[in-house]
């Protein structure tokens, strides 16, 4: 490889690294605030959307058409549009401070887009919990809001933990999208020094700095689930 | 002996298929019936019709002077009266035995948490059970599982408990233990109504035994008239069939 010297020159440059690394880590604080603050409105939209999907009351059918809708249309086109469409149009109407910050609009259309998906796998959850669990539940004389609570939603749950980390570790890094649209987070921070140093080391110090919170993420989730069979089950085959 | 239950003209398809034919039936407050037939007769759909887990096409079934069947009416307060136990047990395996008892008890009857707890030990107690409270239910046994099955439908003190073929999913020597529960239940004055393929079983505990044939009652009457003098020709046939294969010993 004889054109390896100037690779590594461009892009491991260990000065560069220790020089913008400091940056870095201070716009990475901006993705992860950001990752905070639409991890629990996702998770909360996404339980209702699948719980509503799920009812069964005849009377509820246009809810259920709404949110087979929501689903369809916010799945149905890239995040980085529903960035740009949201992030800049819904200030563009003419929103006074605060509420025409792009970086909140930005992270409104990531939640929303993130709630259809997360409410898909929060569905797939539901509907494996089998029939006969509600049937028992409601032998016993529980209502169907009981038996979605007490008895399908903590079996539900349980089971999608791993495609939903999935989807989270994935929101983790679409956070970066936001940049798109003007937020100097860890991406934009990277893409300023690469810039100025042209040098690409900033962008490895960026990949570096997201491996270091979804690794331990994925990680403590896997050890979780591990404990929690181990606690319930009989002993595991080998 | 008073009418604890009442099916009157009962029937149930699903699709094209007509489960239940009109099936008029009625049952004594305390008296222990048996449903058998081939798979397929219509005795556990009977069975979830009367919990109300199946809506019926036709008919009415009513506990005592209560039409349960009546559009509209909340199947809840029903259910409280009228337990049932699964075939496949059905337990909840995220809870621990002692929570699984004590939900519906929390949950539906409004009781105490303290005094839930207290309720369902002394029931597991009563089972042979007591040192399972702490445990889920993957940790335990098939026959352990029925038995708590068993004891959670009974923590509401049901009027009515309907047994599914609760022994059809067990190795044949955890059946014992299971039926040794449902003979305790007999004469507690509770009515008891069993679907079941355990013809020995049937003929010694029940106080009558009704025989089902492509969703309508074909026979019924007293243990030792059907299983010993079927007058039925359907009957006669399902027993030589049973019998060839082993499942009624004497």
């Amino acid at each position: 490889m004889p054109r390896w010297h100037r690779v590594k020159q461009s892009f491991f440059n260990g000065e560069r690294l220790v020089d913008s690394f400091p940056r870095l880590a201070d716009a990475f604080v901006l993705d992860i605030k950001i990752f905070l603050w639409t991890t629990p409105a996702i998770v909360i939209t996404a339980l209702l959307i699948a719980v509503a999907r799920n009812t069964r009351n005849p009377a509820l059918f246009p809810l259920r058409l709404f949110v087979i809708g929501y689903t369809d249309v916010m799945r149905g086109v890239p995040v980085i549009l529903w960035i740009y469409l949201i992030g800049f149009g819904v200030p563009g109407v003419g929103l006074e401070r605060p509420w025409n910050s792009p970086l909140l609009w930005g992270s409104v259309a990531l939640g929303l887009t993130y709630s259809a998906y997360v409410a898909e796998v929060f569905r797939a959850g539901i509907e494996s919990v089998h029939e006969s669990q509600r049937a028992a539940a409601r032998s016993l004389g529980l209502s169907s809001g009981q038996t979605m609570r007490h008895v399908v939603l903590p079996q539900a749950l349980r089971r999608v933990v791993p495609p939903l980390m999935n989807d989270l570790v994935s929101l983790q890094k679409d956070v970066a999208l936001v940049s798109l649209i003007g937020p100097i987070e860890i991406l934009r921070q990277a893409g300023i020094d690469k810039a100025k140093f042209a040098n690409f080391t900033p962008y490895i110090g960026a990949a570096i700095l997201f491996l270091v919170i979804t690794i331990p993420l994925t990680r403590t989730t896997d050890w979780l689930l591990a404990r929690e069979r181990q606690r319930t089950t009989a002993t595991r085959i080998r | 002996m008073s009418t604890k239950l009442s099916l009157k003209n009962v029937s149930k398809a699903f699709g094209n298929n007509r489960v239940l034919n009109d099936i008029s039936i009625d049952i004594g407050a305390g008296e222990v019936i048996s449903f058998i037939g081939a798979s397929g007769s219509g005795k556990t759909t009977l069975l979830r019709c009367i919990n109300l887990l199946e809506p019926i096409d036709a008919g009415s079934i009513h506990l005592e002077d209560l039409e349960i069947t009546k559009i509209g009416r909340d199947p809840n307060p029903i259910r409280r009266r009228i337990g049932i136990v699964f075939q496949s047990f059905n337990l909840f395996p995220h809870m621990t035995v002692e929570r699984n008892i004590t939900l519906a008890l929390t949950k539906v009857l409004g009781i105490e948490k303290d005094s839930a707890i207290d309720q369902a030990n002394s029931l597991l107690d009563r089972f042979g059970l007591g040192d399972k409270s702490k445990t889920y239910p993957d940790q335990l046994s098939g026959g352990q599982q029925q038995r708590v099955a068993i004891t959670r439908a009974l923590a509401l003190n049901p009027e009515v408990l309907l047994l599914d073929e609760i022994t059809s999913a067990l190795d044949p020597e955890l059946v014992g233990e299971v039926l040794d529960v449902v003979r305790e239940l007999k004469g507690s004055g509770i009515t008891l109504l069993f679907a079941t393929h355990e013809m020995a079983f049937a003929r010694e505990i029940s106080d009558r035994v009704c025989f089902l044939s492509a969703g309508t009652i074909a026979e019924e009457g007293p243990p030792q008239q059907i299983f010993s003098h079927p007058k039925d020709e359907r009957t006669q046939r399902f027993l030589q069939r049973v019998i060839g294969s082993g499942r009624l010993s004497d």
